[in-house]
């Protein structure tokens, strides 16, 4: 079982999909990380020694920030915004979009499930 | 797309002028400015703005971490009054 960074890699994955299993990683810098240590993209999990598994860690722990160093960056970064007041704090206050889409319709992802008004008449012509 | 790094950050002339003259005469005052397209360049820190929002002119104080963002960002101009909650 190879541990990088407090996440458990499934093991009967291709070593390309299971760097992806940590946050921070995905598909293309997955692949950036294998080749820069010489390992085939197609290499399962399990198969890789430690050897290799020590490079990777000792790739990742030098040139990224994954998990939580992430998480808090992302966090800080918006404090920020919320901060200073700026008109992007403020829709990240809101819960709204914050880049300028359209809220009357859509933007669920965002606002969350739909909260209906009642008493709102229906058209009909 | 973002702005090429060759010309430097874009602040309108009058306010640029302004500026320079508030920080030779180590005076502190409140800048109007319609210029909501300028970027706050580091020698606005510690000045209070008024930036026209399009009806009034709303008080914009500088801090550091404002460097780099425009003076539109800080003055809305939409207003959005809440529903009115309705009580059951």
């Amino acid at each position: 079982m190879a541990r990088i960074s407090g996440i458990d890699l499934p093991k009967n994955k291709r070593g390309e999909i299971g760097l992806t299993y940590i946050f921070g990683i995905g598909r293309s810098t997955a692949q950036h990380i294998l080749t820069s240590c010489g390992i085939d993209w197609n290499k399962k999990v399990s198969d890789w020694n430690d050897d290799e598994l020590n490079k990777i860690r000792k790739f990742i722990t030098e040139d990224l920030t994954v998990e939580g160093e992430l998480r808090s960056e992302r966090q800080l970064n918006i404090k920020r915004l919320m901060d200073i007041g700026c008109y992007r704090g403020l829709r990240h206050r809101k819960g709204l979009p914050v880049r300028g889409q359209r809220t009357r319709t859509n933007s669920r992802t965002r606002k969350g499930k739909r909260k209906t008004v009642a008493g709102k008449k229906k058209v009909t012509k | 797309m973002t702005r090429s790094l060759k010309k430097g950050p874009f602040v309108d002339v009058k306010l640029s002028k302004k500026v320079s003259v508030m920080n030779e005469s180590k005076k502190k005052s409140v800048i109007k400015t319609w210029s909501r397209r300028s970027m706050i360049i580091p020698d606005m820190v510690g000045h209070t703005f008024a930036v026209h929002n399009g009806n009034k002119f709303i008080p914009v104080y500088v801090t550091e971490n404002m460097v780099g963002h425009k003076f539109g960002e800080f003055a809305p101009t939409r207003t959005f009054k809440t529903h009115p909650i309705k009580k059951d």
